[in-house]
């Protein structure tokens, strides 16, 4: 018990929450914009790949850290317009194209980063983002640590919450988003075009999961290599169910899993009569875990994954 | 510009539609290898060398052919019933892990060859069945959404045949090298050509798309599987069990899957390590869909996955373009097959 005390007061596990936390925030803000408007994307976990490497390699071959997270979220962008095409300009099945591009994505990042960087004995690194310790409030004791000596990426997403939550729930652009995701025909009729709105919001949601891939590389790792997201973008795509489709949810969901993240990391080295393996399957059940309790009480947004045709019933 | 539904389909589109296809995703895949400072022309001359070009080439190509065949029937007839079975990946990895472990039982070990294959395939098939079931009741009971657990459980089946081989199915020879105890002599496939890693398994793969296709079109099942994913509520309406029957497609799918894995494991590496698969349940969904969901389109469509793998693998050896440009040719048919089909069911007017 005490190995399990030490862990949970230790700032250092604390502060590692908010690290972990930070890619599934961007991750799953970008899916439940998504979703709000309408669109399950399912393209999540490729574009976190292709964030992870074009964010890496922007910084590599000589941009900054933020030319770096640019190029990741218009690379997202990029990918989110593809996919809004697919799904909303041609109706075609939401499921099928997401996983496409996935598999398009994440194949496409891994090529053009064995082009760039061919085959090395070990990965070359850039020099990531610093810890930015916010003047004043980071000497706060305990508080102080955790909180205010993140990454400006930390921030950044912290400020993302607020500020969706505030546009989803008070501004007239987030009305429509999420009207449209509720009935488009009804948003067609008040003379927005539900079909632009949706290919945009997506392209802006694409961009936050680009922005959670750049973040594993240029923040919480130093280099890029294949399969690094490890099944992050399922578990945002999990995660938006568990938040119920809002943003303060969101945000209470990835600090939830990456607490559980942060402490099995800590549990498996200070306890070693236990399979290793079983600490590393804790988030993805846990996952699961969240799924079912959050099923019965989902409200799904009511046009989700129905393609929209004007003067098409 | 706008789309109008077409009122029927003329069918020489449906001949042209995944060729077309097909052919756009290796002009676009072609830029790619051109970006590599290499003639696409020469690296395509290069990739059907490779797969076709020599007696090795060719059978390994359809060694590799044999578990995508599996693994893209497995997510074809879950599609074709709309149950998104994502897992494939896993239930490749429980089917391939069942055969070590029921070999362990001395009954298996010692039985004639025919048998000892038959206990094993069997195995297999149930192990991904089961997997596969759970997501399923998770679906009709709590209405937990597929794709997402069935993905998520791929990541914890591959841990726990990482724990298996380091633990109770660690082969004590291997000098440590994480990997299980070895698949029992009498079961392993034999092999179809000498000196070639050519394997029986693919009898069975040729023959499983007949019979499921034979089950789709000539069954009540099938009838109702179809159904099932035409549209849930109609044929709820008229009288189809809808649980009953997506239990059935989920052991029909779980148990391909599986299969895929134990022919795999029986009859190319011999016993199980986590890099057992190449993806071969995530190619399995690129496949399904290249295959418009049809059971026998699946076998071209599997060789076709297969030619670009090997072929990339021999073509990247001699060029210096990265392999993964097979996924990316792979990956971007898919998406261009998604248009051409839409195509041949829409007109394009201005």
């Amino acid at each position: 018990m005490s190995v399990i005390l030490d862990i949970l007061l230790s700032v250092g596990m604390w502060e590692a929450v908010l690290r972990i936390a930070t890619p599934l925030i961007f991750g799953t803000l970008g899916a439940l914009l998504c979703e709000r408007v309408g669109v399950l994307n399912l393209g999540i976990e490729g574009v976190m790949a292709f964030g992870a490497m074009i964010g890496w390699l922007t910084v590599y071959s000589g941009g900054d850290l933020w030319a770096g997270m640019a190029a990741a979220a218009l690379g997202g962008a990029v990918f989110g317009l593809l996919h809004g095409l697919l799904t909303v300009s041609l109706g075609l099945s939401q499921h099928v194209t997401g996983l496409g591009i996935t598999l398009f994505a994440s194949s496409f990042a891994y090529y053009i980063f064995r082009l760039a960087v061919p085959t090395a004995s070990s990965p070359p690194t850039i020099e990531p983002f610093r810890p930015l310790p916010v003047p004043v409030l980071s000497d706060l004791p305990v508080l102080g640590p955790i909180l205010f000596n993140q990454t400006a990426p930390t921030y950044l997403a912290l400020i993302l919450v607020a500020f969706l939550a505030w546009m989803l729930y008070r501004t007239p652009l987030g009305l429509a988003i999420r009207m449209t995701g509720e009935n488009p025909r009804a948003v067609d009729a008040q003379g927005i075009d539900p079909i632009a709105l949706r290919i945009a919001t997506i392209a802006a949601g694409s961009a936050l999961m680009g922005l959670a891939g750049a973040f594993l590389t240029l923040a919480a790792f130093n280099s890029f290599f294949p399969t690094m997201v490890q099944g992050r973008g399922w578990v945002c795509i999990a995660l938006v169910v568990f938040a119920l489709w809002r943003p303060g949810r969101a945000l209470l969901g990835a600090l939830l899993f990456a607490f559980f993240d942060a402490f099995q990391l800590r549990l498996q080295t200070a306890v070693d009569d236990i399979p290793y393996q079983l600490f590393l399957m804790m988030p993805y059940l846990l996952s699961i875990l969240a799924l079912i309790v959050m099923a019965r009480r989902a409200k799904v947004p009511q046009a989700l994954m129905q393609p929209y045709r004007r003067g098409e019933r | 510009m706008r789309f109008e539904r077409r009122d029927s389909v003329p069918p020489a589109l449906t001949v042209l539609a995944p060729i077309c296809a097909v052919l756009a995703a290796l002009v676009i895949a072609g830029g790619l290898i051109a970006l590599a400072g290499r003639n696409p022309v020469t690296a395509y001359g290069l990739i059907l060398q490779g797969a076709f070009g020599s007696r090795l080439g060719l059978t390994e190509t359809l060694t590799r052919a044999t578990p995508l065949i599996l693994t893209g029937l497995a997510a074809a007839v879950a599609f074709r019933a709309r149950l998104w079975n994502i897992g494939g990946e896993g239930q490749f990895y429980m089917g391939a892990l069942a055969v070590p472990a029921i070999g362990l039982l001395p009954f298996v070990a010692g039985a004639p060859a025919p048998i000892a294959i038959l206990i094993c395939l069997i195995a297999g098939a149930l192990a991904g069945m089961v997997l596969l079931l759970g997501p399923v009741i998770l679906k009709l009971r709590f209405g937990v959404d597929e794709v997402v657990t069935t993905l998520l459980l791929n990541f914890v089946v591959v841990l726990f045949v990482s724990m298996m081989i380091e633990g109770a199915l660690k082969d004590p020879l291997a000098f440590g090298w994480p990997q299980s105890v070895p698949v029992p002599p009498a079961a392993e496939l034999p092999q179809l050509v000498d000196r070639t890693r050519l394997h029986a398994g693919l009898l069975i793969a040729l023959a499983l798309p007949l019979g499921v296709w034979w089950l789709q079109s000539r069954t009540v099942f099938g009838l109702q599987s179809r159904a099932a994913g035409l549209n849930a509520r109609a044929a709820a309406f008229a009288g189809v069990p809808l649980a009953r029957t997506l239990m059935l497609v989920a052991c029909l799918s779980g148990g391909l899957a599986g299969l895929a894995g134990a022919i795999e494991v029986m009859g190319v590496k011999g016993y199980v390590t986590t890099d057992l698969s190449p993806n071969y349940g995530y190619a399995g969904i690129v496949i399904a869909m290249l295959a418009h969901l049809h059971p026998l389109g699946v076998i071209a469509a599997a060789l076709f996955s297969a030619v670009m793998f090997v072929g990339a693998d021999s073509m990247s050896r001699a060029l210096g373009v990265p392999s993964y440009i097979a996924d990316v040719i792979v990956a971007l048919s898919l998406l261009t097959m998604l248009v051409a089909i839409f195509l041949t069911q829409y007109r394009v007017r201005r």
